[in-house]
């Protein structure tokens, strides 16, 4: 007998991206609220969220040619629903996240500098009113991507600990594939 | 076949064993922790933390809202030009523009008040901002004061000098025993005031010579890093204010420093020599309140020329922060805390301003000045 989980690639996809992304908000909301440490903040900020960008676009096709093992049999049809919409709606926040941020910038018209003279170039025009709607947008939508996370971490734990359903574990287990038991 | 290890999970909460409520306890307490830490880290439960909007709140206390203009430097107009650079530079610094060769510029003066209708004679610092365009899309932009240093070494210091500064609504006038207990909290504000008020005026912006103050570091192609510290120093020959008959304290035309520039422009451009001086190892580079030694080394490493000027309009200098910290590769920030503090603040002014409907600009050029818009 084997247990559902999801392939390996798609785990360490899970887990790195996890934990690029929280680190990605936590360094967002701390840069903006600090004057010394803005500037070294921000430049992680660019390189990385844009390697979360690519990551997701590896992610998505990884998502759309592997099999992602199904939801338990018994599972409410709300609870499904809820499960694949959290699951859409973050995989549409990865990448507009970080398509705005790069956008704002470029409608600032500030080089998009990923690394010393390494910088992207423009995906918006110049534009000051474009830039203030870009900008509160990158908050907003960084905004629900956090409460989506802690929904989406809540909801992790409560089918560990709650439902005991196999669904963390599909996630979460070190094995390295489908292996016999 | 694959298959879930409890085959019959139970999704029913309802009614709760003692153990799920343990869980979901657990579960919400786990949630709220992190919660709680990305509200810390924001700021949010710590009030009294000096931070962007705090700092562009008082300038909005103290000079009050302006839509559309910057917080601080707000009256100003754009110009554009070239700068030529002779190669000296590329020994300390693989930055581009210091190749031999001609990089476009645009840039902005502009008088150090955060009001943007405030007459000239009421303004004591002037400011060069500029924009060099790198080729293959890198850039450097500097924004520079006609001042020997700068009052403060930090932003917190700079958040207390505005309010010790700031007028009394009853005189108009700053409270002295104010600004006195700010400067026995800070002997260094005293010392570089006193520096600043000792330097001559020139008589407008033509003639004046800008500094960076904050120190940067150059870094070369054998990864040699070199404190520096920029000037743009004027071509045009310096005249001291009351030597030229222009009276500060009476001055007939309110936007006389923007008109002089104006009418010098229309004569010819002007230039600029940069002038980098170079640190050494016993010079501050965290302290922009404390000028190096007159002996240091001083470097010219080539001619900025500004032929065209135009008014603040949307698409041009009225939409560029010239932020501090866009740097291209070769030129570093050095520790200066002022850098990252000029970032992040500038960064919520833009911000604001970004979002707001523009008023035209005080600063009026006619059309008859020659060259295309900056
Ligand atoms: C998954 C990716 C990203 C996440 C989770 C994220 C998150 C955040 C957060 C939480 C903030 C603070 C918002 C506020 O409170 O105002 C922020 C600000 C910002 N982000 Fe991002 N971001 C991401 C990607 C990017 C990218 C790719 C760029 C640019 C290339 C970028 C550029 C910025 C900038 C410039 C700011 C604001 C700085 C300022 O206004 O001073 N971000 N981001
Ligand atoms: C912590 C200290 C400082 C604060 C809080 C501060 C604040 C500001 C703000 C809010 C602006 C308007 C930005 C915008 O909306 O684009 C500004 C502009 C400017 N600042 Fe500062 N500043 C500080 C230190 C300095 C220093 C050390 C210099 C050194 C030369 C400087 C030079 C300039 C110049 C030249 C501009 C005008 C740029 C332009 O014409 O657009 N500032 N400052």
């Amino acid at each position: 007998m084997t247990h559902y989980q999801f392939p390996a690639f798609s785990r360490v996809l899970h887990w790195l991206m996890a934990v690029m992304i929280l680190a990605m908000l936590f360094i967002g909301i701390g840069m903006v609220a600090s004057v010394t440490e803005y500037h070294w903040l921000l430049s992680i900020h660019r390189p990385l969220g844009i390697a979360i960008l690519v990551l997701a676009a590896i992610r998505l096709l990884n998502r759309l040619v592997r099999q992602s093992p199904p939801l338990p049999n018994g599972m409410p049809t709300t609870m499904r629903f809820a499960a694949h919409g959290s699951h859409v709606l973050l995989y549409a926040l990865m990448f507009a996240v970080p398509l705005v941020g790069w956008a704002m910038l470029s409608a600032a018209r500030y080089p998009v500098v990923l690394y010393g003279a390494i910088h992207l170039p423009p995906i918006a025009p110049q534009s000051d009113q474009l830039y203030s709607i870009l900008r509160t947008a990158h908050t907003a939508l960084a905004l629900t991507l956090f409460a989506l996370f802690l929904a989406h971490f809540g909801a992790a734990l409560v089918h560990r600990l709650v439902f005991r359903d196999g669904v963390f574990e599909s996630m979460a287990s070190l094995r390295s594939g489908r292996r016999e038991r | 076949m694959s298959e879930y290890e409890n085959p019959r999970p139970h999704y029913r909460l309802w009614p709760p064993s003692p153990e799920t409520i343990t869980s979901l306890v657990t579960i919400g307490i786990a949630v709220a922790c992190i919660a709680a830490g990305f509200a810390y880290v924001g700021g949010y439960l710590t009030p009294q933390r000096l931070t962007q909007a705090r700092i562009i709140d008082r300038f909005e206390q103290i000079n009050g809202v302006h839509p559309g203009f910057r917080r601080n430097h707000a009256k100003g107009v754009c110009i554009a030009g070239t700068f030529d650079s002779n190669g000296n530079g590329t020994a300390l610094s693989t930055a581009a523009v210091f190749e031999k060769g001609t990089t476009p510029v645009t840039g902005r003066f502009a008088v150090a008040v955060g009001k943007p209708f405030v007459p000239d004679n009421e303004t004591e610092v002037r400011s060069m901002a500029l924009s060099f365009r790198l080729r293959d899309g890198e850039e450097w932009r500097t924004g520079m004061n006609d001042i020997p240093v700068f009052p403060v070494r930090n932003a917190q210091a700079f958040y207390e000098q505005m309010l010790a500064a700031r007028p009394d609504p009853a005189t108009g006038k700053p409270d002295p025993s104010r600004m006195q207990s700010f400067l026995a909290a800070h002997p260094e504000t005293a010392k570089a005031l006193q520096a600043i008020k000792a330097r001559p005026f020139s008589t407008g912006f033509a003639n004046a010579s800008y500094n960076s103050l904050d120190a940067f570091r150059f870094v070369n192609g054998a990864g040699v890093s070199t404190p520096v510290r920029w000037s743009m120093e004027a071509v045009d020959p310096f005249v001291a204010e009351g030597q030229a008959g222009v009276n500060k304290s009476s001055p007939t035309d309110v936007n006389y420093l923007f008109d002089d520039l104006i009418a010098r422009l229309a004569k010819g451009s002007v230039q600029w020599h940069l002038v980098v001086t170079i640190g050494t190892s016993d010079d501050a580079t965290a302290d922009a309140t404390v000028a190096w030694p007159e002996t240091r080394t001083r470097l010219t490493l080539g001619t900025l020329t500004i032929d065209r000027i135009a008014t603040e309009a949307p698409g041009n200098c009225s939409d560029v922060n010239f932020d501090p910290l866009v740097l291209p590769a070769g030129i570093a920030p050095s520790d200066d805390p002022l850098l990252s503090a000029r970032s992040a603040t500038y960064s919520n002014s833009f911000r604001r301003r970004a979002a707001e409907a523009k008023t035209p600009s005080e600063v009026q050029v006619p059309n008859v000045t020659k060259g295309a818009s900056p």
